[in-house]
């Protein structure tokens, strides 16, 4: 028998862009905080829309600003995104993520609320939206190669388990697939301390490792150094993640590298949100290790399928990137089942092996892109988390 | 195979993982390492829960602590063969 991955097909949307979804959500989205309340009213009136509210837009600046942009953008462009309606408190910005979105082909529509009143926002956006949302129900599924889909992986409440079963699943089933053209990304800029010297060494080319080691020594240099008042206990490491065993960071830093396999090399470095452009391969992002702002992040830069090893049981969800939680803890199995999609505790208690476990998660992986709910979607966890990197003006 | 009580990454290491619940003190664990499947016994001294490490022999105050071969560490009490290790007796060396 072929494995798993070798042709592996599932049903999605293909977008004008050539991406490949395997959601077809109408986002109903928020330019700035003030906005959330018109989009939320919007996504009340008009079923089958999904509005996703968030804290930030108003006087940010410089490189603050840009990255705010790049992740609205991009979560408006994301492949698991049919149509969407943009509402803002004033147009200019307003139009500017309506026209970022309109260069992946997709229909966007922005509506700006000074001078017109939320009332009439909602009922102006909402007509739009019902034309959006109904058109979007129409668009067929088409048949799709597994090599299409773009990967995210993040792992969160870890614990030793993680570093022994789960990340380990992720990481077989990334040397399985990015051979075959699967992008895949993994980030956590913090939480690679301890194993830095292993991360750089996994770079395609010395000039990316080199790269990839100047953004991890300015995290620890601008971030970590001027702003700790300890040495980060119960923060990197967190709370759940001692209570699960695991003590120092250099600790979860090696089971969390775990993620990236045996065989693959990143081909790039990414800023936060930024998508990848250098083909197919796996790409480091310079993201935060707390779970929402990495995984809004990789939902910006596109990524349509996210896999979460958990130790502990982190719950986290997204409102457009269905996230697959695995997790080889069978006391989490037990005690938070419906928050788990692939159980791998059969490793630790050696009844399978890793690459068993690696095709569980490609077979889960291929069940969620046909429209598997995750458990995550089943039970409503929807964090957009925007990253802010300084106080606004 | 009998499942294990403890799983070791690499033989270089000096603590392993207890990977079964409710481990009491004075069990005769099986501990299997992970790299290479090899496998030997220990003694717990203490009950440990899921999760956590337990050294593989005598840890001295100031030994660095080894687990997937790598450093995770440095212990800062002596920790006698088949203790818990945890924050109480290991610290990072970063930050």
């Amino acid at each position: 028998m072929a494995p798993i991955h070798a042709n592996g097909k599932f049903f999605g949307w293909r977008r004008k862009n050539d991406r490949v979804g395997v959601r077809n959500h109408v986002v109903i989205l928020p330019l700035d905080d003030l906005s959330n309340a018109a989009c939320e009213a919007v996504a009340n009136n008009i079923k089958g829309t999904i509005a996703i509210p968030h804290a930030y837009g108003r006087l940010q600046f410089g490189e603050d600003l840009e990255l705010f942009f790049r992740t609205l953008i991009g979560t408006g462009a994301n492949p698991n995104v049919a149509a969407v309606v943009v509402i803002g408190i004033e147009d200019g910005w307003t139009k500017r993520v309506v026209d970022g979105i309109a260069k992946t082909g997709k229909p966007v529509a922005g509506f700006g609320i000074e001078g017109t009143g939320d009332i009439m926002t909602i009922a102006k956006a909402s007509r739009t939206a019902m034309e959006f949302v109904q058109w979007a129900s129409e668009i067929p599924r088409e048949e799709c190669d597994l090599s299409e889909l773009w990967v995210s992986a993040k792992c969160g409440e870890s614990d030793t388990t993680t570093g022994l079963a789960s990340c380990p699943t992720v990481g077989n089933m990334y040397d399985k697939l990015i051979p075959n053209g699967v992008y895949g990304v993994f980030g956590e800029t913090t939480e690679i301390t301890g194993a830095e010297h292993l991360c750089k060494a996994r770079a395609a080319t010395s000039e990316i490792g080199e790269k990839w080691y100047r953004v991890w020594k300015a995290y620890q240099d601008e971030v970590i150094e001027p702003n700790k008042t300890n040495d980060l206990s119960e923060s990197q490491p967190t709370k759940g993640n001692i209570a699960g065993g695991l003590t120092t960071i250099e600790e979860k830093a090696l089971g969390n590298l775990e993620k990236i396999g045996r065989e693959c090399r990143y081909i790039d470095v990414l800023a936060p949100a930024e998508a990848p452009a250098k083909g197919p391969g796996l790409y480091f992002m310079d993201t935060s290790s707390a779970a929402a702002e990495c995984v809004t992040l990789m939902a910006a830069a596109g990524y349509a399928v996210h896999c979460f090893p958990t130790g502990q049981g982190n719950i986290i969800g997204n409102p457009i990137l269905p996230v697959i939680k695995i997790t080889g803890n069978p006391k989490t199995v037990r005690t938070m089942p419906e928050h788990i999609d692939v159980d791998v505790s059969g490793i630790i208690r050696r009844e399978i092996t890793v690459p068993e476990a690696g095709d569980r998660l490609i077979e889960m992986i291929r069940r969620t892109a046909n429209g598997r709910l995750t458990a995550a979607e089943a039970l409503g966890h929807r964090e957009y988390v925007l990253t802010k990197l300084y106080r606004s003006a | 195979m009998e499942a294990p009580h403890l799983l070791v990454h690499d033989r270089k290491d000096t603590v392993g993982v207890v990977v079964v619940e409710g481990l009491k003190a004075g069990t005769d664990m099986l501990a299997v390492v992970t790299a290479d499947n090899s496998a030997f016994r220990l003694q717990s001294k203490m009950d440990v829960p899921i999760g956590h490490k337990v050294a593989l022999g005598d840890i001295r105050k100031g030994d660095t602590v080894w687990k997937y071969g790598q450093d995770i560490g440095v212990a800062v009490a002596d920790i006698a063969k088949g203790e818990h290790v945890h924050v109480h007796n290991l610290k990072t060396k970063r930050w």
